[in-house]
């Protein structure tokens, strides 16, 4: 009998350059195939900022279909709902594998056709009328599920290792100044092409490794705002809970870190007043959204990346920087791989979240605006 | 001097010819361009052999390992010296997380900063006594489950920002040793352990892993013993005893 390890344990990985410079998915791809053994083959993905500067203006929608049936249907109530101002299949290699298909759609809100409809699909409201669309295209229509939704992004991911999912989707081909990459060993949720991280939302996307043993908890909680869990996956619950709490709610993303991974108790009762009462409401009013469980996580969204650590620190993740760009991974080895000669090498806190964002010129070159928003 | 370029090689290819070139009787061995491949050492016995390695390592360097010694040139990643049996593991640079995990006998010496949980379930029994020295920082939960052993953290690389260690400092502790340079704040410490002054038999001890650090990393001895130590101990040998049982 041949000994065989499982050496269990997501990985993940992403890059920004803060200047906006694009850079192709090769890079990316490396990083995360380095820590091929860290998956097993049942999920990848990888979501990419800023690959779509000619449709710049338009919500680009990733949809995975089942069949056919699922794409017709989906297509007829994107027709009724929003502008498509072009379409079409995602472009992919072969593979070896039962697989979904795979379309985008670059889409703005237009006007409702009933008084009832342009009350629920506010035009003047785009993020909102775009989340509720694809809400209600997850929850409703069987076998069409929108992997991402952000302007000037997309997700791309299924059931393979990252090397094998990178060829699928062509992820070379793509240039984008912030690449954020997955790498799955499922646990206790299936290995589904939908299923694969990262799990996105208007411009938000998370790639983790660990669990959220807190799921059940953030999902009822994320419900009482519209939010329906559909993905079987723990993870999902993080993507909807920063739309929630940055867009919604307007918190700054270094305090919703504290919303995620709270300080314990024991540690709040030696602060200062001014932080304890801080904390403790934090901790009061939101404790629905708290992330209990290990995890290290990397989000991407408009204009920059964040990496945060449970409270605990239950999981790896690691900083670095070279020059503009800022490297984060599961392993410091994924880093090393693709840049060498790093300027800084750092092991954030738990519960301390690492903030990258582009400088303000980059933001405008690549948005086409100066004023920042978040998805 | 045997060398092997590790670039594009897959770590349980490079572990084999590891093996390989100690069954060939190599006993100096140099590894090129590693990144990231696991278990370096794994398990290994020779005493006499020593493998120095060029890039930075991946997790469970030198796991189950039993007299070898290894030097790493660069930073180390997770769970070094996980479950180590003998032999030596010197870092010059950072490690990772769970430093020493189990770790049941030898050496590690880390010239810079450790992560989380550094000598987590260390242990001893009889002549099977641990060290562990580190030049930096650490993160929290250092020494939880402590079994047994010797932890020297000299925090050289503290600032103002920076803290030495964190919270649970020796969380369930329950054996061993914990010698800190410049004193630990105690509000860091779990209700399993206390802070003490050092024997006069246990400065010798740190003053000759001290000595011995600071020749590795080429650093001032008197400087390194400038500050006082103080050291961390458990208060009872089964801080859990009565968890569960009500005791007598």
């Amino acid at each position: 009998m041949e000994l065989a390890k499982d050496i269990s344990g997501c990985g993940i990985a992403g890059f920004i350059n803060t200047d906006g410079e694009r850079i192709s998915g090769v890079d990316i791809v490396d990083a995360i195939t380095l820590m091929k053994d860290r998956g097993n083959g049942l999920g990848a993905g990888f979501s990419a900022y800023g690959i779509y500067p000619d449709f710049k203006e338009f919500y680009a929608l990733h949809i995975m279909y089942d069949d056919e049936h699922a794409r017709k249907a989906t297509e007829e109530y994107l027709e009724r709902k929003v502008h498509i101002e072009q379409h079409g299949g995602m472009p992919t290699r072969p593979i070896k594998k039962k697989r979904p298909i795979f379309f985008v759609y670059f889409v703005q809100p237009r006007e409702q056709s009933t008084k009832g409809e342009s009350e629920e699909f506010r035009i003047e409201e785009a993020d909102e009328f775009i989340f509720k669309l694809v809400m209600f295209i997850n929850e409703n229509i069987d076998g069409a599920f929108v992997i991402s939704s952000g302007k000037n992004m997309g997700v791309f991911k299924g059931v393979g290792f990252p090397d094998e999912i990178a060829n699928f989707f062509r992820v070379d081909e793509y240039k984008a100044y912030c690449w954020t990459a997955h790498n799955r060993f499922p646990t206790n949720t299936p290995g589904w092409w939908g299923g694969a991280h990262p799990f996105s939302l208007l411009g938000w996307s998370v790639v983790h490794n660990g669990e959220i043993s807190s799921y059940g908890a953030n999902k009822r909680y994320l419900e009482m705002y519209g939010y329906k869990c559909t993905q079987k996956t723990d993870t999902e619950v993080v993507a909807y809970l920063l739309d929630l709490l940055v867009r919604k709610h307007g918190l700054p993303m270094h305090i919703v870190a504290k919303i995620f991974a709270p300080p314990l108790w024991s540690e709040i009762e030696y602060m200062d007043e001014k932080d304890k009462e801080l904390y403790k409401a934090l901790r009061m009013v939101y404790g629905g959204a708290m992330l209990n469980g290990p995890f290290s996580i990397i989000v991407g969204f408009r204009g920059g990346m964040f990496g945060l650590n449970d409270r605990i620190k239950l999981r790896p993740l690691i900083v670095a920087r070279k020059g503009s760009n800022v490297y984060m991974a599961s392993e410091e080895s994924a880093i090393r791989y693709i840049a060498d000669d790093l300027d800084e090498v750092y092991m954030p806190k738990a519960g301390e979240p690492v903030i990258a964002m582009l400088t303000d010129e980059a933001y405008e070159k690549v948005y086409g605006s100066k004023e920042r928003t978040y998805v | 001097m045997y060398e092997i370029d590790a670039r594009g090689v897959y770590y349980r290819d490079l572990n084999e010819n590891i093996r390989e070139a100690i069954r060939n009787h190599h006993k100096d061995i140099v590894l090129h361009n590693v990144c990231g491949q696991y278990y370096i050492g794994c398990g290994l016995n020779d005493k006499d052999v020593k493998i120095t390695i060029n890039g930075v390592p991946g997790n469970d360097l030198g796991a189950f390992m039993n007299g070898p010694t290894i030097i790493v040139n660069d930073d180390a990643q997770d769970g070094i010296g996980n479950t180590m049996n003998g032999g030596k593991i010197v870092v010059y640079g950072n490690a990772g997380d769970v430093v020493a995990y189990s770790m049941r006998g030898g050496k590690i010496f880390i010239e810079k900063d450790v992560g989380y949980r550094a000598c987590i379930h260390m242990k001893a029994y009889k002549e099977m006594n641990p060290t562990v020295v580190i030049g930096g920082c650490s993160g929290a939960f250092m020494g939880e489950y402590m079994a047994g052993g010797t932890l020297i953290l000299l925090g050289l690389t503290r600032k103002d920002d920076k803290p030495l260690t964190g919270v649970y400092l020796a969380t369930g502790m329950h054996g061993g040793k914990i010698f800190i340079r410049g004193g630990v704040d105690e509000r860091l410490l779990w209700k399993e352990a206390v802070v003490v002054d050092p024997t006069k038999e246990e400065m010798k001890k740190i003053e000759s892993e001290v000595k011995e650090f600071c020749n590795l990393f080429k650093i001032d001895y008197n400087k390194v013993m400038d500050k006082e130590f103080v050291k961390v101990v458990p208060k009872s040998t089964r801080p859990y005893g009565h968890l569960y049982i009500p005791g007598p």
